[in-house]
Order: C-alpha cells, then structure tokens, then sequence
C-alpha cells in the first residue's frame, strides 16, 4: 500500500515538476510570480479537450495544444506584460496583472466548456504491470517519462544552447544581458512559449491521468505548484524538479496517512513550514538585495 | 506649484469641506427615508461591507504594497468566530465583534510574522494558500462549523432590546455607524507616524529601512490592522446574510476585495468607496452578461494597471502637505495647512 501510493506519488510529482519549471523560467528572468500560469495549465488542458473531440487522436491533440498554448503565453506577455515593463511600472502592477489573465482564462473556459467536470478521454490504451505487489498504469509511466524527458530536454537547452546562455545571463543581471547584446524581448518571448508548452503538456497529463478537465482545475492544482516551486528554490530547475516530486508524494502521503480531505491542504502546509524554516528554498540563493 | 483644475476643485472642496461634509451625512443619515425598496437598501449595505474590507486591504495594498489574495480567509474567521459565539454561547453581538476581530487579527500576526520577511512576491503567494487553508478547516472542523452545511439562521444583533433587521433599517444604520469608525481610524492612522511609515514602505522600502523603519515589525503591524479589519467586517456580514458556508468565502472574494482597491485607487479613502460601489452594483446590473461578468473583472484590473494604476479617485493631492506645528496661509486661496487623507 505504502510503495502504491509512492509510485503515485511519484507519478504526479513529476508532472508537478514540469509545471514548477515554466513557473520558475519566467520568475527567473522577469522576477514576476506569474498567477497567470496555473490558468494557462488548464487553458492547455482544454484547448487538447477541443482538439480530442475533433477526432485528431490524443497524442496530436496535446501537440497542437502545446504550440497554441505556448503561442497564449507570448500573447499574455505581449498584451498585458510588455507594456508595463516598458512603462517601467511598480513591481505589484505586474503581479495584479497576472491574477487578472488567470480569471479572464478562467472564465472563457467557463463560458466555452462549462464550469463542470468533462470527461477527457484516455490517452493510451489502459494497462500496466504488477511489480512486487505494486501496481503501476501505463499512463503512470506515460507521465513519469514524458516530463522525464522535457526536463532533462528542457536542462540541456538552458545549460548547453545559445538561448539557455541568454536567459542565464538575463536572470544574473538584465541589464548587463542589454548591454552584451542580447535581444531581450525574444529571449522573454521564448520563455513565455517555453512556459505555455510544458504547461500545456502537464495539463493534456494530468487530464489524462484524471479522466476529467474543468476550468478551476488551475485554481485546484495551482498552489500546489506554487508550493513545489518555493520548496525547490524559486527560479531554480533541478529545484523545481525535487519541489515537485516531494509535493507530489507529500499529497498522496497526507491523504493516506490523514484521510482525503487533507490531501489540498497538504502542500500549502509545506509551503508555510519552507518559509518560515528556509525561505530561499532547499535549492535557491538568497536573493540579496539591490539598492 | 502649478495651478491645474484639479488643484482648484481641491481648494474649492476644501473650503467648503463643512457644508460637504454636512450634505453627505444628511443624506447618509436619512436615506432609509427616502422610500427605496428593500433590495436598493440591502445593496447599499453590501456596498458598505465591500467598502470596509476595501479600506482594510488598502491599508495593507494600497499603502504598505503587499499584495494580499487571502482577505476572504479573514472575513471567513470574522463571521464565524462571531456567528459561532453568538449561536452556541448567546453571547452579544459587541462581544462576538470584538472577538471576532480579534482572532482575524491573530491570525494576520502569526501569518504575517514569517512571510513578512519576505518580498511581497512569496507573501501573495502564502496569502493565497492561507485563504484555501482556512475554507479547508471551515469544511473539516464540522463540530464548530458544521461543515460544509454551513451556519443556518445566525442570529441578528440586539441592541437595548431591538433587533436590528433590514425592515427597521436596523442593519443600515450599524452598518454606517461601522464603515464611519473604520473609515475615522484608518484616516487618523494614516495621519500618524505609523501611517507615514506605512507610506514609506509602500514607496520603497529600502529607503524606508535606511532611515531608520522597522520595516519588518511595520508591515507586521499593517497585517495584523489589515486582518482586523476585514474581521470586523465579517463579523457584520454573518447576521446580515443570516447563512454562511464555506462557499461564502471563496478566491474570488478575496479577488473582488483587490479589484475595488484598485479600482478605487490604491492609497486613498475615497476611492475605496466608489470602488465598492461600482462593482457592488455592476454585478447587479448587468445580469445580462452572466459568466462574462468575471472576464470584465479580469480584464478590468488589466486595464487598470496598465492606463491608471493609480485608480479611479487616485490622483496625487495638489494641496501642500500638512506639516504639524505650522498652520500658515497659502498665498490666495485661504487654504490652511491640515490634515487629510480623503
């Protein structure tokens, strides 16, 4: 029982990671908590709902919801956060802009899909094997490896590419990045799509694994990413990598161990405890401050 | 300085701040006269509320800067504390508001003292997960809270033997009585030293530091007045509403409570109350739009920060600040050197 709900946990930690990372790519280069993020999560989980009742299959369902998702992202950023960084506005008209964009996603996918819960279709053939007495889904491994492989994808492009070097530079200091020559608005650019796509990805994920999507369900899963987030050490990778697992077995453990009703608040616990003990996080520097 | 209209609409409604003054409570004071039906009545006084926890969030966002997403929380310990005192323990309303604001004070003190240390970031995000945490316990604590059924028939306030209903505008005028007190502390608070440093934090909080602010133990302060506040308020809405569950106290009341401070301009009194006003009665008007209502509020407060993040009524006081000690003249305008936050 314990090693089930530890493989379950597992499972849905990592795809936790995957949305902990987009989360933290964009607070690392624009120091901004993107509220707007876990809305998109759900944005990208709908927009493969769409494309799964147009009978493309799920796989490219999700593969479409990525590229629109990520495209979303970038319109987010171009729209609403562009503007502000360009008038050089106070740190909090950016936050309150985010929270904005995720109610008005929020609510067109009410409007669109109903605020109820809709069944989303499976997206391999159900199976699996028995391991020790352990069962493990198909669609376990599916989501294991999947944001597996995106983060280790995701690693390589920000420590080994051109780009990754842009955005480190950008999170160390912005303005030495401008002066050095780097374009700035693509690199933020390629971060929102990079955000939006593994967010989406999550989204088609956990709707696949839950058999269901509804429009809250970034209000839902939301602050639990938030949490893996801040556990790991905001704006860093391999922390939101363990942020997210520890959140992930954290859950299914509160909910065996305390009953089902703990299992939401589990992870907000967690992030009160980090930031009283560690604030910066198991894997963040401390941020100093700038005068 | 720079004679502009607003600085003449200023000086003209600061000279003629009594006769204003005068018309506003004779009207506030007499509109339960005036013949509105119930439902205009019931309105003004969601207004009032929304108005109250507005002017408790401002404290916090509007002058401090820092973003709170959690204030439904608080409102929620506010109504039930008091709900659950007056209905097990028959306790009197006054008690059950003290202690209902009370504990919402508590609790911002023990949130506030370990996420304050932190940028305003992590203490919106923590605000957040309060607010769920506390419609979690709402919903799990089914001795005191009955659960998810919620507190049925809590019982109306009595004062001197008369309970206080919406047919003898009971309710109306403790609700004036309410928003006039919090409205008066807030305005003498942000007057005071304390309210100064508020400001100054809220402005850069490095530099507050510098000279010399506790900027820690300030915005600790801030929470806790924030908190206790919006308790109040809480503690008002429970009776007025007569039922409360955990559906009561959702994200998207803390989310409204943001969108009137901002609306009505961060930083100001004034505009706390157009602010409740219009989106108290735009939600009633407009039934037409139905779920695209929320994606006005969204789009809203986009526009707000983007065109007028100082809000609706937030526009910088041309009148020279009051300095304490010298009430000297400005030259031609009769304009003595006061105190004012509206």
């Amino acid at each position: 029982m314990f090693i089930q709900q530890l493989v379950n946990g597992l499972a849905l930690g990592m795809v936790y990671a995957l949305i902990a990372v987009g989360f933290s790519l964009v607070f690392g280069i624009l120091r901004l908590v993107n509220f707007s993020h876990a809305a998109i999560f759900a944005f990208g989980a709908h927009v493969a709902l769409f494309f799964i009742g147009l009978e493309v299959g799920p796989i490219p369902a999700i593969l479409i919801s990525m590229v629109l998702t990520g495209g979303v992202g970038i319109l987010i950023d171009k729209v609403a956060l562009a503007p502000l960084r360009k008038k050089k506005s106070i740190p909090i008209a950016g936050l309150i802009t985010t929270i904005g964009v995720s109610y008005i996603l929020q609510n067109i996918l009410t409007i669109v899909f109903g605020s109820g819960r809709v069944h989303f279709p499976a997206i391999i053939p159900p199976g699996g094997f028995d391991f020790l007495g352990t069962r493990i889904t198909s669609m376990q491994i599916l989501m294991f490896g999947v944001s597996l492989t995106l983060m280790l994808l995701l690693t390589y492009l920000v420590n080994h590419t051109k780009m990754g070097l842009a955005m480190r530079a950008m999170q160390q200091n912005p303005k030495a990045a401008r002066l050095m020559g780097i374009n700035v608005n693509s690199v933020i650019m390629f971060t929102f799509f990079l955000a939006g796509a593994t967010a989406s990805i999550a989204g088609g994920l956990i709707s696949g694994f839950y058999q269901m999507a509804y429009p809250a369900m970034g209000v839902s899963f939301g602050p639990k990413v938030f949490s893996a987030t801040v556990l790991g050490g905001i704006g860093s990778m391999p922390g939101a990598f363990v942020g997210g697992i520890l959140i992930g077995v954290i859950e299914v453990m509160a909910a065996m161990f305390l009953g089902s009703a703990y299992r939401d608040g589990a992870a907000f616990v967690v992030l009160i405890l980090v930031l009283i003990l560690r604030p910066q996080g198991l894997f963040g520097r401390k941020l100093a401050l700038k005068v | 300085m720079k004679k502009d209209w607003l600085f003449l609409m200023e000086s003209m409604l600061f000279k003629h701040r009594l006769l204003i003054w005068g018309l506003v409570a004779a009207v506030v004071l007499t509109l339960p006269f005036w013949g509105l039906s119930l439902f205009v009545m019931r309105t003004i006084i969601m207004i009032g509320v929304f108005a109250m926890l507005a002017l408790g969030l401002n404290l916090l966002t509007g002058y401090t800067s820092q973003v709170s997403l959690g204030h439904a929380g608080f409102f929620a310990i506010g109504a039930y504390t008091s709900a659950v005192l007056m209905m097990r323990f028959d306790v009197h309303f006054l008690v059950g508001m003290l202690a209902g604001a009370a504990l919402a004070g508590l609790f911002g003190l023990v949130l506030g003292i370990p996420t304050l240390r932190l940028s305003g970031s992590y203490l919106t995000i923590v605000t957040m997960g309060f607010g769920e945490i506390i419609r979690l316990i709402i919903m799990t604590w089914t001795p005191v809270t009955n659960g998810t059924l919620g507190l049925m028939s809590i019982p109306r306030p009595r004062f001197f033997g008369t309970e206080l209903n919406l047919n003898n505008h009971g309710f109306y005028y403790l609700m004036v009585a309410l928003v006039f007190l919090v409205a008066l502390f807030c305005h003498h608070l942000l007057n005071s030293k304390v309210g100064r440093s508020f400001r100054a934090i809220g402005e850069d909080e490095v530099a507050a530091s510098m000279m010399g602010l506790q900027t820690t133990e300030l915005k600790v302060l801030a929470f806790v007045l924030s908190a206790f506040i919006t308790g109040v308020a809480g503690v008002f809405y429970a009776p007025l509403m007569g039922f409360i569950d955990h559906n009561t106290f959702t994200f998207d009341v803390s989310i409204l409570i943001l969108s009137i401070v901002i609306v009505g301009g961060m930083g100001t009194l004034r505009g706390m109350f157009l602010g409740s006003a219009i989106l108290i009665v735009f939600p009633e008007m407009s039934r037409f739009l139905m779920d695209w209502r929320f994606v006005v509020y969204g789009l809203l407060l986009i526009l707000m920060m983007r065109f007028r993040p100082n809000g609706l009524l937030g526009w910088q006081s041309r009148l020279p600040y009051p300095i304490r000690g010298k009430k000297k003249e400005v030259k031609g305008h009769g304009i003595s050197k006061r105190q004012r936050s509206f």
